[in-house]
């Protein structure tokens, strides 16, 4: 496959994940492109944000999930325990569909990480998050009330906030989960430019119900269903010739 | 093929189908009659061939704004985007193919008004040559028929094998009778108008074999193919 020839920052070999008895991945393999952006698509139900949950072992909070098989970042096999869940947070971020803005100001909510992660100075803090808000394309908005509470953002403020916290630990990955659902068209295409500009500097990968979102911020995609990865390619291969029967029935709306 | 969840999708890509080939089955009749009006010298129905041509004009262009319409409200992808594309540009080769039929058609009046300069022979063949493939590549484009569509390809070398050896007929008759000059010139034309048929057919083909397997065969040797 084409990703082969890029360098490949996280490597997914016979992931199967079940909630209980139920299993809701089967054997799925890929290898996600560093610094591109990559993007799984499917119905609700297919497995996509089970798949990329594993990323971060985010499952691992709740009874009776488990993860088997190999998710291999920088030649580690994080679904290994030994792995410490906290660092592989730092390392790879997330961004959910609802934006979560922690019940404090808006320095803080950026601040927030950092702390976690040791004493820093004052004016390093200061510095940190100017910078993540920045990358976030939010600094402009919010600069001059940085101590005001982060509830009181617009929608798509508030996501683009989520993204500065999810960057001021200086991740390699940033996970993504429906980022733009629950926001207005405007909102999601600032979000759009800013997976764009990030990608310089992070590995994406972004799960989306939005196909034109896909086609449109995406370097590969990743079609989902009934928790099988049926097919990964180009995401410019994927949209005008697919090579599998069902991702062309969905990606044409003709579903079942 | 299974429906689109959205019947009217599908009504939208079934009503630009049948425009596509009601357009490609006009042009065919105008490439008929421009050849009869030419051989059986009935000016006619020549006349006639270029009012059929203000219909095509009209339908490239209702087909056009069906086409953009779908992209726009649509998005299309995959089977859909191709046939879409598709769709656009042979609309683009039937309409130039109408306006060559038109050519024949003017070139047939004012040749009928003058002595006939010689029986015709190879053109009435070449047009049938030249309608077939077009046939062809119409019907490769309804039944996603890739093989007939390279069929198509090939015929092409025929054609203009037939453009060549009527031009070299014609010119003996030029240097012999001077007098026959503008006559000649107007029949070669005709030849040349067959000949820009035959590669616009061509086109379509190609496009059918992008429509059908994703692959884009333009500027290829027929071998390479």
């Amino acid at each position: 496959m084409s990703t082969m020839r890029e360098l490949s920052k996280i490597s997914v070999r016979n992931l199967d994940f079940y909630y209980g008895d139920h299993q809701a991945l089967k054997g799925n393999t890929l290898d996600i492109s560093e610094k591109r952006v990559t993007a799984f698509i499917g119905p609700s139900g297919c497995g996509k944000s089970t798949h990329i949950r594993t990323y971060n072992r985010m499952y691992e909070i709740y009874k009776g999930h488990r993860a088997t098989g190999e998710v291999i970042l920088d030649g580690k096999n994080i679904l290994d325990p030994a792995v410490d869940a906290i660092e592989l947070r730092m390392k790879v971020g997330m961004v959910f569909q609802q934006p979560t803005p922690f019940p404090m100001t808006i320095y803080d909510n950026v601040a927030y990480g950092l702390k976690l992660k040791g004493k820093m100075g004052r004016s390093e803090l200061d510095g940190r998050v100017e910078d993540a808000l920045m990358r976030a394309a939010l600094w402009d908005e919010v600069k001059e009330k940085l101590d005001v509470s982060a509830t009181a953002l617009s929608g798509g403020q508030q996501q683009r906030l989520c993204i500065a916290r999810a960057i001021a630990p200086e991740p390699e990955v940033i996970l993504m989960d429906e980022p733009c659902s629950a926001l207005d068209p405007v909102a999601t295409l600032k979000i759009e430019e800013l997976i764009d500009a990030l990608k310089v500097n992070y590995t994406i990968v972004i799960v989306t119900h939005n196909m034109q979102q896909a086609a449109r911020v995406s370097d590969y995609t990743g079609f989902f269903y009934m928790g099988e990865l049926v097919e990964f390619e180009e995401t410019n291969v994927l949209f005008t010739r697919p090579a599998q029967r069902r991702t062309e029935d969905y990606i044409t709306g003709r579903f079942g | 093929m299974n429906g689109h969840t959205s019947q009217r999708f599908d009504q939208e890509l079934a009503q630009l189908k049948s425009k596509l080939l009601y357009m490609g089955g006009l042009v065919e009749g105008m490439i008929r009659d421009s050849i009869q009006a030419l051989r059986n010298r009935q000016s006619s129905l020549a006349e006639d061939v270029l009012t059929k041509d203000l219909t095509v004009n009209r339908l490239e262009v209702e087909i056009d704004e069906e086409a953009i319409h779908i992209l726009a409200l649509r998005q299309p992808a995959a089977k859909d985007l191709r046939f879409i594309t598709t769709a656009l540009k042979i609309c683009t080769d039937i309409e130039r193919i109408g306006d060559e039929a038109v050519n024949i058609a003017e070139r047939a009046i004012e040749l009928n008004r003058e002595p006939q300069l010689k029986p015709y022979i190879d053109i009435p063949r070449m047009a049938e040559m030249a309608e077939k493939m077009l046939k062809d590549s119409l019907d490769a484009f309804v039944n996603h028929n890739t093989a007939l569509a390279l069929t198509v390809c090939k015929d092409d070398d025929a054609i203009d094998d037939l453009n060549r050896q009527i031009l070299r007929e014609l010119l003996t008759y030029m240097m012999e009778d001077p007098a026959c000059v503008t006559r000649a010139t107007k029949i070669i034309f005709v030849s040349k108008y067959l000949e820009r048929i035959a590669d616009h057919s061509t086109n379509i083909a190609e496009m059918v074999v992008y429509m059908v397997e994703g692959k884009i065969i333009r500027h290829m040797d027929i071998e390479q193919i």
